[in-house]
């Protein structure tokens, strides 16, 4: 043997070495990609589809009488209208749209499937990163951990290769049940073009560094996988559903639209959406990635620290 | 000249604040020497490993590696060292020489240097025709000699084992120890091993350290732990029956005689060179040795003496207990 190591290990080299060892693992298992996939694809088809709000006011759902006589005690202003007689299909016309704007001003767009695929996707992040959380317990468990504390590698780059390892899954995802979502019916708005993709993908990045330093920080003491699993199931629920992911700010009670404002899945969820379906919106939408960013600064930040204080004692 | 590469002065580590695990431990090792911690299970081993080579912050004292402090150059200490841990910590679903280039990559050696080494290394421990096979397909023995292969990617100046060869048949055991031996001399490695095989310490190492709850309570070299017992029991039998206790206690290196009949214990330093010694002297003055037998003292007689309990009654019970421990971590996935 020559010289002993005189190499030092760069933080980039280091993070890439780590990031790359995890999307091999997760590229050689196809059938956990597909199962990712798979579950949006069903929530798509059957939440999506079988809430078909939309269709509520729809002249299918308002079956009308071709012929729709004004009751007489009917009190009507100005009297004497008695007698006269509506033209049903003329009125379920006039429903439908009616029907039509409620839905546009509730939801920006006037089919619920749009509205709640995009939704979706923030779905989509929330469980790719929560992964993050649970692959350190499993390096950890598996012996793995010990192995790379031992080396010189850089203690951030441990911590930063979980977090971009859940982003770029978060993203590759999301892509994936966005152009599912465009198969399975999403009407796209006449602001998208291709580049907005990249904007999705930001967003979702910067959601992904936030949520993901969360649950590091929450799992990386713990040697039990229950631990994450529990912080898990806590979290995602309130998550999603405290957000605008499958209903509307506007129509909750007070108290919720103030715990929906500092939930950051609804600024993901608004971002994608200005950018994919709804007519651009560049004030929300900047206001929604400086939200985002902040975030995601602030939460890494803080999974880091505590996650450099457990790896350096 | 050689140096100590690993001081450790007054090491002690508390856990959860009331389970001392190393209990201010003090000692060196020198260069290109292979020192041995032996002790039975939960003896502070593998924690006295994890504080050596920066993994745990020790409680209270102070170690230093190549002259690195433990604690305040940690950084470079790592840098020096390699590191073949207890459990195995490959990854299972990458193949073996995508584990040794990843492990290649955390010490950022350059990929040419790194892809000549690894297949030198690999050749070493014989594991060439597999590498490209996933870990996860490994026998035990292979996966350790990986996790060999790991250690050596950074050529360490200081190689920590800590139970190189647990739970490994014979045959493998020896081979690993081969390549131990290949490492001290050829590359002249300081090495710092745990093992609870008696045999393993006799045979590998220069020192060797016995640890048991925590604590340091034999150092020495296998000959000097076995001579300090009293040395070698030579049994002697002689035709008449006469008392002849004191002939053989006038033989050089003699220490103790105990006789029963015309049979004699005799407890030496250096049993080898005195036998025949007592042979010459009985005969000279014309008695006849009719049987004779020589005992070198074992390491389990050594740990029996300093620890009051026989190092075996745990040993077969704990191979079991760590075999079933792997199965139980592979089921788990
Ligand atoms: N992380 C930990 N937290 C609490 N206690 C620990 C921890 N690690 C080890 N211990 C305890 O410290 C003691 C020494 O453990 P250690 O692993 O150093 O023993 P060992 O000599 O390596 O044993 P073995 O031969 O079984 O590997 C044991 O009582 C063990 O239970
Ligand atoms: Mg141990």
């Amino acid at each position: 043997m020559d010289a002993a190591n005189e190499y030092w290990p760069s933080f980039t080299r280091g993070l890439w070495a780590l990031t790359r060892r995890e999307l091999k693992k997760w590229l050689n298992d196809p059938v956990m990609i597909v199962m990712f996939v798979l579950q949006p694809f069903i929530w798509m088809g059957l939440l999506g589809k079988s809430m078909n709000i939309s269709g509520l006011l729809s002249p299918d759902n308002v079956k009308l009488p071709p012929q729709i006589p004004i009751p007489d005690n009917a009190i009507l202003y100005p009297p004497g209208l008695q007698g006269v007689i509506l033209d049903g299909a003329a009125l379920s016309q006039m429903i439908a749209e009616m029907g039509s704007k409620i839905m546009e001003g509730a939801f920006g767009v006037t089919d619920y499937f749009s509205f709640m695929a995009v939704g979706m996707i923030s779905m989509v992040v929330v469980t790719a990163t929560m992964f993050s959380g649970m692959s350190i317990v499993w390096d950890r468990r598996l012996g793995f951990l010990d192995k790379v504390i031992s080396t010189p590698v850089s203690r951030a780059a441990i911590i930063f290769s979980k977090i971009l390892n859940a982003s770029l899954r978060a993203m590759f995802q999301a892509t994936v049940v966005l152009a599912l979502a465009y198969i399975l019916g999403l009407k796209l708005s006449s602001t998208f073009t291709l580049l907005n993709l990249l904007g999705v993908c930001a967003a979702i990045f910067l959601l992904s560094i936030g949520l993901s330093s969360i649950f590091i920080a929450f799992s990386i003491r713990s040697t039990r996988m229950e631990r994450p699993m529990q912080f898990v199931s806590l979290i995602t629920m309130p998550l999603m559903f405290a957000s605008n992911t499958f209903f509307p700010i506007k129509l909750m009670p007070n108290w919720m639209q103030a715990v929906v404002r500092v939930n950051p899945l609804t600024y993901l969820t608004d971002a994608i959406r200005q950018l994919t379906i709804l007519p651009m919106d560049l004030t929300a939408l900047i206001t929604d990635f400086i939200y985002l960013g902040l975030f995601a600064a602030v939460l890494a930040a803080i999974g880091i620290a505590l996650a450099w204080k457990h790896l350096t004692s | 000249m050689r140096e100590d590469v690993i001081k450790a002065e007054k090491l002690t580590k508390v856990f959860n604040k009331s389970l001392v695990a190393v209990d201010h431990i003090t000692f060196s090792v020198r260069e290109g020497e292979i020192f041995g911690f032996l002790g039975p299970n939960g003896a502070g081993k593998t924690t006295t490993i994890k504080m050596l080579t920066t993994m745990l912050k020790p409680t209270e004292g102070t170690a230093s590696v190549l002259g690195f402090d433990i604690v305040k150059h940690a950084n470079e200490v790592r840098k020096v060292i390699g590191v073949v841990h207890q459990e195995y910590t490959a990854d299972e679903d990458l193949t073996g020489y995508e584990n040794i280039v990843l492990s290649a990559d955390l010490y950022g050696i350059p990929r040419d240097i790194t892809r000549k080494r690894a297949l030198e290394l690999l050749e070493l421990v014989e594991l060439t025709d597999f590498k490209d096979k996933r870990v996860e397909t490994y026998s035990g023995g292979m996966r350790r000699r990986l996790e060999l292969t790991c250690g050596l990617i950074n050529r360490p100046k200081v190689l920590f084992l800590d139970e190189p060869t647990l739970g490994l048949d014979v045959q493998t055991r020896v081979a690993i120890w081969e390549y131990i031996r290949r490492l001290k001399k050829e590359y002249n490695m300081t090495i710092f091993m745990t093992t609870h095989y008696l045999e393993e310490a006799d045979a590998l190492c220069d020192r060797i350290a016995i640890i048991d709850h925590g604590k340091i309570i034999a150092i020495g070299s296998p000959g000097e732990l076995k001579d300090r017992l009293g040395g070698d029991i030579i049994t002697i039998a002689i035709r008449e029956n006469t008392d002849v206790t004191d002939v053989i206690q006038g033989v050089e290196n003699v220490k103790e005689v105990r006789r029963e009949g015309n049979v004699y214990c005799v407890k030496a330093v250096k049993g080898d060179v005195t036998a025949p010694l007592i042979i010459e002297a009985l005969r000279r003055r014309g008695y006849t040795v009719t049987r004779l037998s020589l005992t070198e003292p074992t390491l389990n007689e050594v740990y029996l003496e300093y620890t009051g309990r026989a190092f075996r009654d745990t040993e077969e019970s704990r191979a079991e207990f760590m075999a079933k421990r792997l199965v139980l971590r592979r089921a788990r996935r």
